[in-house]
């Protein structure tokens, strides 16, 4: 399927061949089986860990410890072309890059990146985040989970998080927790005793993809656990900014699969004698829906353009994520009714890229909460406090 | 070891590929450049044979200016260098004129070991190699499957439809490969990111020794007459099950001369 508007002949030599790399990697290794994944309700992360790991997917964005540095278009280009292939892997990658390893590379000590990062780029090391909790998930400076110290210097940590991307498979966790000087940042091997994971069963959404809820009962950590950069919600929203940003270009990705299906779907089927691509009635939903491909895309290589320049804030993450997410659950929505029955089965990408979208929309800031940030950034009054 | 991996950018197999109507060549501008298939198993060995045996691997393409492209992903694979032949006056050369060009690189830039795919997606004449060698006179190894050096002794498994060939001489050498040789790495990030500083030559005619007039569309021994589109594929016949299917199917294989 041709790009209408040829938005990657903005791209430099390298982004080019990242992209390609990327592409040709999901075609390989993950298109053939992500339908069977999804079904089976499982993510090989054994398999797929080391082989991202050595493609330098992950933390590709960060700078030293084995990571390759990229800029953020570059980055968005891989989230883009994983999520073609499927949500859930560009999770996995989210979570590893931008949540687990971008706090310990941004606020942790040497220690600590020295100990995680480098295991962590090569796929040896899963890492997981822990924000949401089961009774606070918009409303992140509720939380109950905290951290006490005892006499002995020591953190104990109780609590438990919720939606938990990577959780059971993770050998770090970093964990965010109320303390007597705000919420601050642990790094929590998962194997620290009173630590456990359980896997979330039965979603019908990023299926191939592991969601747990973590549990902390009276884990002890060592002072050195705790990432000494930052101190407050700032942590972790920072972190947030940079998942949202994959998430913003991962889901052109999403929609331009289901897109590229709609097409060779309506151009192949005919009914009444002819394609169904050749009605007009399937055309209009096409043509909008390349519409809202380009639209989103063109915003997602502007933010990622305010990125390197240095310059993008949380509000213009927080118009991306939300304008994306939902043009791309338009658009898988629309490829769904252009392949009628054969759109709710998993031999084609549309009805899994439109499950998983609905995550999309929730997680890392729901629809509802990006749309207030634009509310306050338009009015300056804030109505979600 | 002085390994060279000779790479070509092909038209991408997955679009419609043209021939220009002025002067009957590939039109290079129709369809997007990649690397060919089989110059990725040649990367991949000539990278294996370097992790092996140490050296260096020097990447060689004759092309347009647009076969960066291809360069940039091999030396993104780990290629140490590249040249790159690029001149006006090699446009339509056909495998003769290209393999004199391409042995008067080698000769120009030097060699322990030549290593190419054994066709490419494009003109797939298979050709290259054997006259490489020819030209350059040293020993030929086509077709691998395998490629085993021991200091300056050179062996390679051919298979073959009755078991393998086992060809064996000594280096300087020229071996091409085919695709049960490997499997290709995908260049990494950090290999792409490394890429950017791996120094690229640019070759013309005159630096790389080549008598213009024995290359190009004036130099080429073989010429492109004419061509003509690939008809449309002919509608089948349908045979009607009535209880005589089985019949139908044998005879149609009988006229095709199957059965």
């Amino acid at each position: 399927m041709d790009d209408l508007l040829r938005i990657d002949d903005q791209l430099s030599d390298e982004q080019r061949l990242i992209r390609d790399t990327v592409k040709e990697f999901v075609a390989d290794r993950i298109l053939p089986d992500v339908a069977d994944w999804f079904e089976e309700a499982t993510f090989p992360v054994k398999e797929l860990a080391p082989a991202l790991g050595e493609l330098g997917v992950l933390g590709m964005h960060l700078e030293g410890y084995g990571c390759a540095g990229l800029d953020a278009v570059s980055y968005g280009v891989a989230c883009r072309e994983l999520e073609a292939g499927d949500s859930g892997l560009r999770s996995f990658v989210s979570v590893q890059g931008s949540l687990a390893m971008f706090p310990i590379w941004k606020y942790g000590t040497d220690e600590q990146k020295e100990e995680w990062l480098p295991r962590m780029a090569a796929g040896d090391a899963i890492g997981c985040f822990g924000l949401t909790e089961p009774d606070h998930g918009s409303d992140p400076g509720g939380m109950r989970t905290h951290a006490k110290r005892d006499p002995s210097g020591d953190w104990i940590l109780n609590g438990s998080k919720m939606w938990i991307t990577n959780g059971s498979i993770a050998d770090v966790a970093v964990v965010w927790a109320q303390t007597d000087e705000g919420v601050r940042g642990f790094v929590v091997p998962t194997d620290t005793p009173g630590f456990t994971a359980p896997e979330i069963h039965r979603k019908m959404s990023l299926r191939a993809s592991v969601t747990s809820s973590l549990y902390f009962d009276d884990v002890r950590l060592p002072a050195s656990a705790v990432l000494p950069g930052v101190k407050g919600l700032k942590g972790p929203l920072s972190c947030l900014s940079e998942a949202r940003f994959g998430i913003l270009w991962g889901v052109v990705g999403a929609a331009r699969a289901c897109l590229e299906s709609a097409v060779d779907y309506s151009t192949s089927r005919t009914q009444f004698g002819k394609p169904i691509g050749a009605f007009q009635l399937t055309q209009e939903k096409l043509a909008w829906m390349a519409v809202g491909l380009g639209q989103s895309h063109l915003t997602a290589l502007h933010l990622g353009q305010l990125k390197d320049a240095g310059t993008i804030t949380p509000r213009q993450i927080s118009f991306g994520k939300l304008a994306n997410v939902r043009a791309a659950l338009d658009i898988a929505r629309q490829a769904r009714s252009i392949l009628g029955g054969n759109g709710i089965t998993l031999e084609y990408p549309v009805i899994r890229h439109m499950n998983n979208l609905e995550s999309v929309l929730t997680y890392e800031g729901t629809q509802e909460i990006h749309t207030l940030v634009l509310g306050e950034a338009l009015t300056g009054l804030a109505a979600y406090r | 070891m002085n390994i060279v991996v000779c790479v070509k950018q092909v038209p991408d197999t997955a679009t419609e590929r043209k021939l220009r109507s002025d002067d009957k060549t590939l039109d290079r501008d129709a369809a997007d450049g990649v690397i060919n298939e089989l110059c990725e198993y040649a990367v991949e060995e000539a990278l294996l044979l370097k992790e092996a045996h140490g050296g260096e691997v020097t990447v060689l393409t004759m092309g347009p200016s647009k076969a960066t492209d291809t360069i940039r992903k091999a030396l993104a694979m780990g290629a140490d260098k590249a040249v790159h032949l690029v001149d006006d006056a090699l446009h339509g050369s056909d495998a003769l004129s290209t393999s004199y060009a391409m042995a008067q690189t080698l000769k120009t830039i030097g060699f322990d070991v030549v290593i190419l795919g054994s066709e490419s997606t494009d003109a797939r004449t298979g050709l290259l190699a054997a006259m490489l060698a020819e030209r350059l006179g040293v020993p030929q190894l086509t077709q691998a499957n395998k490629v085993d050096i021991d200091g300056t002794a050179i062996a390679i498994q051919r298979l073959t439809d009755y078991g393998h060939d086992k060809v064996e001489a000594s280096l300087p050498a020229v071996v091409s490969v085919v695709e049960k040789i490997n499997e290709p790495r995908y260049p990494s990030f950090k290999g792409i990111m490394a890429a950017k500083k791996k120094p690229v030559q640019t070759l013309g005619i005159a630096e790389a020794g080549i008598d213009a007039s024995q290359v190009g569309l004036a130099g080429a021994w073989s010429e492109v007459v004419d061509f003509a589109a690939a008809p449309p594929r002919a509608a089948g016949t349908i045979v009607t099950d009535q209880g005589d299917g089985g019949t139908g199917a044998a005879e149609f294989l009988a006229s095709k001369k199957f059965i």
